[in-house]
């Protein structure tokens, strides 16, 4: 059934690329930037107040043309059909390690004419944020959020175990596995809390950069996978689960917790520590704003602070039949007015709940200014106001993976090479040599077509 | 024109639809795979013709021979637990009162009509190693359930087991070849002294044996494309595509994954054709020993 269901999406696709070749599809009309227009797009949805807000003021920005939103996550299979059959939407919306490869295929255009007929300020934002959607010295995105990656501890396990939050850091490596054992906690034979949770595979780059390595050089050309400092990186994120009683149990055990819920592991003090996205602030204290957390920056063997982040940004198809309107409305996506009445908006609702605003973390360097100044307000939980400093201050420590031109597969094939270790298949060093083997030949067939 | 010729065109006018649909929905696509496994295509840059090297690929490509495994093991453990399981299910139905097996028949036929991404959620709660269902049934009876979900060992039993849910529309086949057997062959043999397993070797399985032979075939092809379910929980977020566990890499989900998630529709559309052959082997396997096992009354 599936089987057929693919065969029929890629001919339908190859029908309509062919018909698109001899002009039958596709708009072929200019875009002056005057008309009235209804803009399309893909992977962005208004489902709460700051996006609805900035995406007022995007169109506000256009007017009296409009952006109509898709309400929808980012669906690569869907975009690849729009973009092949020339009818693609005016705006994307997805996460910016995916821009090189879609760049690299000229699915998506530069933004290097956008930037300078709109006249966007690129220092409002993050240069790690730029860096991100970024690709071969060009452009490929405006970034929106900043994803920051910390510790967040849990007080109450730390209290019960003898340890110090205040003093708990990744720095020391035996350090942190004496302190894993102490945490985690074993009741009938069954996990009852774990320890420390190091959020492998999808946090190696965090760990390999907190040993002074990287996955991939910095122009994004050539895998790293074999560098020691990732090998050594994995065999000792490897040994912190397997000191908790293993992958299967571990991972068991972790898919139970009601991580969005009031019953989350920090609530049910089934968890001592993990790094995790700034996101999760705003989860705690909306689901359990009485648990007892500490935030701490993520420290790497040197003991400075790392802090690996990520986030979406908007780019602009190629062959978008709008792109001078879109150009317009994703400046003003982005730009430091919208984010900050968006940060206002979701200060009022929250308000309007009883709940604690934990703010706004942004790629747009302005608007965090105003919003942590004079939007954000202390919460009457001393943990979550010392948490967003901590947060803020990481922030400085900012780093991204650079933007690739095969990005799905050199992150398919670390992980895979993850996963194998975990599950007990293979051994780090083996694991990772295969999947450079696997990772330089996806990037040197993307790059050769660059 | 004459009647039978005017006849013919209107029957043609009536299958058009299905023609076309059959022409442009199905033969169009398969031969655009076909042409499309000898080329580098990724949809959005030009096509290249790369003659064999698809092929020549996934000879090679360990995760081709994993994910093929993982196939056969489930198929091979699937098929018959579901035809024997629904053969009991049937077998019960057939023996219970008019009212009570219409009963049954309709909660035996729910889980079918449950959507597979429904289930393949359920799967992960159920089957949880910790805080799941069905360890928790197996503690209660003093067994040590394993982490069904997480652990490699065990999840393509675990996936296996699950698959038992869905097994309503074989049961629904089943009972009505059970209901079609003549009563007076059970008495003949009932008078000869033949046992309730004599009977039922003898009369019940030669006699439904159309029914598991077309079961048979059914269940393997699907067993063989299963995609929904163990694509749900094991790859069908980006958080479980980061945890996806090669345990859990079915044959599909592979090619789905090198088609829309890496962008090679060639290599893909070659994935694509070995499983047409391998799918078409094993049907034509079937269909040769079924001459030996299969009784059609008519014959």
């Amino acid at each position: 059934m599936f089987i057929r269901s693919i065969r029929a999406a890629v001919s339908a696709v190859l029908v309509v690329a062919l018909a698109a070749g001899c002009g039958g599809v596709g708009s072929s009309g200019k875009d002056s930037g005057n008309a009235t227009v209804t803009l399309t797009m893909m992977g962005f949805g208004t489902g709460d107040e700051v996006a609805q807000t900035r995406f007022d003021a995007a169109n506000a920005a256009i007017a009296p043309s409009s952006a109509k939103a898709s309400e929808g996550s980012f669906s690569a299979q869907q975009f690849l059909s729009a973009v092949a059959s020339g009818s693609p939407p005016d705006l994307v919306y997805l996460e910016r390690r995916l821009l090189g490869t879609y760049a690299v295929k000229k699915a998506i255009v530069p933004l290097t004419d956008c930037v300078e007929r709109e006249k966007i300020d690129l220092g409002q934002f993050r240069p790690a944020a730029v860096a991100e959607a970024t690709l071969g010295g060009t452009l490929y995105g405006l970034p929106e959020f900043y994803n920051n990656r910390v510790l967040m501890i849990n007080d109450t396990a730390f209290t019960e175990a003898g340890l110090d939050p205040a003093t708990f850091s990744t720095a020391d490596w035996p350090a942190l596995t004496a302190a894993t054992r102490k945490l985690t906690a074993v009741r009938g034979g069954k996990l009852a809390r774990i320890g420390f949770d190091p959020k492998i595979p999808e946090f190696l780059p965090l760990w390999a950069h907190a040993n002074g390595g990287a996955l991939v050089s910095e122009d994004g050309k050539k895998a790293q996978l074999t560098d020691p400092k990732v090998v050594e990186a994995l065999t000792f994120t490897v040994s912190l689960i397997n000191a908790q009683g293993g992958w299967a149990k571990f991972k068991s055990f972790r898919d139970s917790f009601d991580f969005f819920g009031a019953k989350n592991q920090f609530a049910t003090d089934q968890l001592g520590a993990f790094p995790m996205e700034d996101f999760y602030l705003n989860v705690l204290t909306e689901s359990s704003p009485d648990v007892k957390l500490t935030v701490a920056p993520f420290r790497g063997v040197d003991g400075q602070p790392v802090d690996w982040i990520t986030g979406n940004a908007w780019a602009i198809p190629a062959k978008s039949p709008h792109a001078a309107q879109a150009c317009k409305w994703i400046k003003t996506m982005t730009e430091s007015g919208s984010w900050i009445a968006a940060a206002k908006a979701r200060a009022a609702a929250r308000q309007a709940e009883g709940a604690p605003f934990t703010g706004l973390f942004t790629g747009n360097v302005k608007a965090d200014e105003v919003i942590f100044k004079d939007v954000v307000k202390p919460t009457g939980h001393p943990g979550f106001d010392k948490a967003v400093q901590t947060v803020l201050q990481t922030q400085q420590a900012g780093f991204s993976e650079p933007a690739l031109a095969a990005g799905e597969e050199f992150k398919a094939a670390w992980q895979d090479a993850v996963n194998r270790v975990l599950s007990g298949k293979q051994r780090p060093a083996e694991a990772l040599a295969q999947a450079q083997q696997q990772a330089q030949a996806a990037l040197d067939k993307a790059n050769s077509g660059s | 024109m004459t009647a039978r010729r005017r006849e013919t065109w209107a029957a043609y006018g009536f299958l058009s639809p299905w023609i076309v649909g059959f022409l442009v929905f199905l033969a169009g696509p398969m031969v655009a795979s076909l042409v499309l496994s000898f080329t580098d295509y990724d949809v959005l840059t030009s096509t290249d013709f790369v003659g064999g090297e698809n092929y020549r690929m996934l000879l090679a490509d360990p995760k081709v021979r994993g994910s093929l495994a993982n196939t056969m093991f489930y198929t091979v453990l699937h098929v018959p637990l579901t035809m024997a399981v629904a053969l009991g299910l049937a077998m019960l139905l057939a023996r219970a009162g008019r009212r009570s097996a219409g009963f049954f028949r309709t909660i035996f036929y729910l889980p079918t009509i449950t959507p597979k991404v429904a289930v393949g959620v359920l799967f992960l709660l159920l089957f949880n190693g910790q805080v799941g269902l069905v360890n928790g049934v197996l503690g209660f009876l003093g067994i040590n359930g394993p982490d069904w979900t997480s652990d490699g060992a065990w999840i393509k039993p675990g996936i296996v087991l699950m698959s038992a849910w869905s097994l309503g529309s074989t049961v629904i086949i089943y009972l009505a070849a059970l209901q079609n057997v003549p009563r007076d062959l059970y008495e003949a043999a009932e008078m000869d002294g033949a046992s309730p397993w004599a009977r039922f070797r003898a009369v019940t399985v030669p006699m439904i044996s159309g029914a598991l032979f077309f079961t048979l075939i059914i269940n393997t092809i699907s067993s063989l494309q299963t995609f929904d379910e163990v694509y749900t929980a094991f790859f069908g977020s980006a958080n479980q595509q980061t945890y996806g566990n090669d345990a859990a890499l079915f044959y599909v989900i592979y090619l789905f994954q090198q088609a829309f998630q890496f962008l090679h529709m060639g290599y893909a559309s070659a994935l694509a054709w070995l499983l047409f052959l391998i799918i078409m082997l094993i049907t034509l396997v079937q269909v040769g020993l079924s001459r030996r096992f299969v009784y059609y009354e008519s014959e």
